[in-house]
């Protein structure tokens, strides 16, 4: 079957689980008998697949590295909150005539500007700073991340440093894995194209690409514009999921968590950051038992994984096996 | 006939360094033609006036009666003009077709939204490309490693990559930079023979930046030779070999005691 289609049928059925059930998450079938606690662990392993798939996306694929990734995210969120929140009363109103879809057809509205809102923040930071390189290009990121943030805390009508507080919670799990699914599909099928293989061509070397005719800084814009959609729709479902949001959960650490997944699962390689980004969720939560020495665990984990496979999980463990036809669409 | 590429009083000044001075140089469609010149001569301050990485301070670079000085690489590439470069630079965690793909996507239609769809279209363009690149290293002998990692193949292998690579771009003008670099004397006889091949089946010009004498003097047409960012010669490989001014350049003078 022809991967499009395999995806459609993964987010219908996604889909349809979200809009059968809207309301509160618990009400979702089959997650009725779940608690609380697994479900947001869940969610928010879905919601990380959608960060460190994006990320992967300009950090692995193109090559440039991002530390701002929180700062789109904190975009999205906002941006979405405003919708179905701030102006969520009056917006009911107007859309009064949808019924009982009127809070489900708005959130999706929400959602969908939270990701174009970030994506514009993308291609207003990414024009001006793609023309840096390395570390320079972390740096300018890892600013515009920290700007975002004390921009939101000093504005009142987003909360300012309070936060925003009465958030709809309309996150479910059909939506987080739908908009998941979407994102690995996207980032893959992109890379996997002669379109695509420039942003491969970008990451070994700009100046043999920009020689072969590639657009480098156009492809770096789009990398960083489809990344930051997606941190944006991921932080749209966060908004819409803890119900509270405030600029210090989007501080420069939740950048680098992504970061980690990114590295842990293996620069450019959609599968592995996928099941870094699960696997990092759920491993957070065990290691809470720990407490106080959570961080430390975490931070050896990282090390000893860093020592005995520098490459990621999967790395490059998929590449060139043989007589694996690939660039197949 | 009017020239494929024209360069007029090409100068270029780094502060208060000029590295090439006023040169005049042309390349006739379907010529072979060397540049050579001791090491620090400006072989490859032009070579890359040429390929867009530096724009000319003053004079102007025509390119099939176009103004292309100044261009960014990428524009320039699209115009026509391909190059290799001095130290390999593939695509290293590419496989070899996969390289050769990179460069076929300036005259694909592959696009980011055709990429998303994967309709019809799409993937008609895709076998398209990989049929080309296959047919490409077919040609040089490479399709066998199609899908090995670029960087396993031989130092010599990688080269020839290079060019296919630079070919996939559809040039009407090929620019080499030193490929007998670091070859040793039957891979150098290989590559001569690889280069008038190159331009009898593709029909287009070469200009060849080189140090090796043999390869020079062996397959260009014609030959200028840069001496302190400015031309001192051009002519024949017979014409360069006899010059005085050249033998100079390279030997050093005479030491009269008269």
């Amino acid at each position: 079957m022809r991967p499009r289609i395999i995806l459609l049928l993964v987010i219908a059925a996604f889909a349809s689980v979200s809009f059968c059930f809207t309301g509160h998450p618990e009400a979702a079938w089959p997650l009725a008998q779940l608690d609380d606690y697994l479900l947001n662990i869940l969610l928010m392993a879905g919601i990380n697949v959608i960060l460190a798939v994006s990320l992967n996306m300009v950090n692995g694929y193109t090559g440039q590295f991002s530390l701002g990734h929180a700062g789109f995210m904190a975009v999205g969120a906002y941006g979405s909150a405003a919708i179905t929140q701030i102006q969520g009363k009056v917006l009911l109103e107007t859309f009064g005539f949808l019924g009982a879809a009127a809070p489900v057809f708005l959130f999706s509205l929400a959602v969908l500007a939270g990701g174009i809102l970030a994506a514009l923040a993308g291609l207003a930071v990414g024009l001006p700073s793609l023309r840096l390189k390395g570390d320079y290009l972390a740096i300018v990121t890892l600013g515009f991340g920290e700007i975002i943030r004390v921009m939101l805390q000093n504005t009142e009508s987003l909360g300012g440093a309070r936060g925003l507080t009465g958030i709809p919670p309309r996150t479910t799990l059909g939506w987080t894995w739908a908009i998941a699914a979407l994102s690995v599909y996207c980032v893959g099928s992109l890379v996997r194209s002669t379109y695509g293989r420039g942003f491969l061509a970008v990451r070994d070397d700009e100046i043999a690409a920009e020689a072969m005719g590639i657009h480098t800084t156009a492809y770096k814009v789009t990398a960083f514009v489809v990344g930051s959609f997606f941190a944006g729709l991921a932080g749209a479902l966060y908004a819409h999921m803890i119900c509270y949001i405030s600029p210090e959960g989007f501080s420069f650490m939740k950048s680098v968590d992504v970061v980690v997944m990114v590295i842990l699962g293996g620069m450019g390689s959609t599968a592995g950051v996928t099941l870094a980004a699960i696997g990092l969720t759920f491993l957070n939560e065990v290691l809470r038992q720990m407490q106080e020495y959570r961080m430390v665990a975490f931070s050896l984990l990282l090390i000893v994984l860093m020592i005995t496979r520098p490459q990621g999980l999967i790395g490059d463990l998929a590449r060139f096996l043989p007589g694996r036809r690939r660039l197949k669409p | 006939m009017s020239a494929l590429l024209r360069m007029q009083k090409v100068t270029v000044r780094f502060g208060g360094l000029v590295a090439v001075s006023e040169v005049d140089f042309h390349v006739q469609p379907g010529e072979l033609v060397g540049l050579i010149g001791p090491n620090g001569a400006g072989k490859t301050t032009l070579f890359n006036v040429v390929t867009g990485v530096y724009a000319p301070t003053s004079g102007s670079v025509h390119f099939a009666e176009c103004e292309v000085g100044g261009e960014p690489p990428f524009r320039i590439t699209a115009r026509g003009i391909a190059r290799t470069f001095q130290n390999i630079r593939l695509f290293a965690s590419l496989s070899v077709l996969d390289n050769v793909i990179c460069a076929l996507n300036l005259h694909s239609k592959s696009g980011f939204f055709g990429a998303l769809w994967r309709g019809k279209a799409f993937r008609a363009g895709e076998k398209e490309n990989r049929e080309e690149a296959r047919k490409l290293l077919e040609i040089f002998g490479l399709a066998d490693a199609a899908h090995a990692p670029c960087r396993s193949l031989a130092y010599g292998d990688q080269r020839r990559l290079e060019i296919v690579r630079a070919l996939a771009t559809k040039p009407r003008l090929l620019l080499l930079d030193e490929p007998a670099a670091g070859m040793n004397p039957t891979e150098k006889v290989e590559l001569m023979k690889l280069i008038r091949f190159i331009r009898e089946r593709f029909g287009l010009a070469v200009l060849l930046v080189e140090h090796d004498m043999k390869v020079v003097m062996g397959i260009c047409e014609r030959i200028a030779v840069l001496e302190h960012g400015c031309k001192i010669a051009e002519g024949t490989p017979s014409d360069i070999q006899r010059n005085r001014r050249v033998i100079a350049a390279y030997l050093g003078e005479e030491v009269s005691n008269a």
